[in-house]
């Protein structure tokens, strides 16, 4: 009985595990977009650190807004991720949200970053998606 | 776009952010197996159980590792692109695979070995482009800003 409910609870309807993967990767690349965002706002953190030392550094990150609603996103994303542990299996949750990443960060960072993603990034971003596809399956 | 090559302290960082966060999960993992079952049932004993868990030596260097990671990480990010780090952080898995295979004698498939292929390219081809995409200074903004103005002035 116990095992019974345990795989039914492991395969869930197809549009509710989507809808799992999906809060993982949007959440995760949200936090990755504002922190990378708040990081370019604050600057180069070897120049700030060299200027005014390491407590000088912690002071520009802990001190900036974005970085916060970075670690916010973040941490949405773990929880996400151990509530969709707990009814998905790991061999599915894992592959799906680290390729599907790779791709919502580089558009992200295109869209919101104005990052200049040319045809080198592109063909990285999908090689290394395939790549950890293919190591984590 | 102008190249933006990297300094030797800045590939450290890049290797930093790619060996931490692996070696951490797994010291976590190795830590959080040896720790005795902690339960939901009795709430009481879940917070004592996870500040005593935090000093084990293996969780407690997990959490050392994840802080290097983040620290490394946040700095990375002020000096590059995201989409220029995110390649190199999953260098890390290819690095847990390796040391599977070379360390603990583990089995690595063949699918395996292509997803490390992969990788290695993906990061290669990233690591030869430039690091950061190049934006005008805000001083030379405000000088162009201020250009019109100047060039109306004209000597009478």
């Amino acid at each position: 009985m116990t095992i019974q409910a345990t795989s039914l609870a492991m395969t869930p309807n197809p549009w509710v595990a989507a809808v799992m993967i999906a809060a993982i990767v949007l959440t995760s690349t949200t936090g990755e977009v504002l922190t990378a965002a708040a990081m370019k706002s604050i600057g180069d953190l070897d120049v700030i650190r060299a200027r005014s030392g390491l407590p000088g550094a912690i002071r520009a990150v802990v001190t900036c807004p974005l970085f916060f609603a970075g670690v916010f996103f973040l941490a949405m994303a773990f929880f996400s991720l151990l509530f969709a542990l707990n009814h998905l299996n790991l061999s599915l949750v894992a592959p799906a949200s680290a390729s599907l990443m790779l791709v919502t960060n580089t558009i992200a960072g295109k869209i919101f970053l104005k990052e200049n993603v040319d045809r080198r990034r592109w063909a990285a971003a999908g090689l290394v998606c395939v790549g950890v596809y293919l190591l984590a399956h | 776009m102008v190249h933006h090559s990297l300094s030797s302290r800045q590939y450290l960082i890049l290797g930093l952010v790619a060996v931490c966060a692996p070696l951490g999960d797994s010291c976590l993992s190795r830590g959080m197996t040896a720790v005795p079952s902690i339960s939901l049932a009795h709430p009481h004993e879940l917070l004592g159980s996870l500040i005593a868990a935090v000093f084990t030596p293996w969780i407690a260097a997990g959490i050392a590792l994840l802080i290097g990671f983040f620290a490394s990480y946040l700095t990375a990010l002020s000096w590059a692109d995201l989409t220029f780090v995110l390649p190199a952080t999953a260098f890390g898995n290819v690095i847990v695979v390796l040391l599977s295979r070379f360390w603990l004698h583990e089995t690595v498939s063949l699918e395996r070995w292509a997803g490390i292929v992969l990788i290695t390219l993906g990061v290669g081809f990233v690591a030869q482009g430039p690091a950061l995409t190049e934006r005008p200074a805000p001083r030379a903004e405000e000088l162009r800003s201020e250009e019109p103005v100047a060039t109306e002035v004209r000597p009478r």
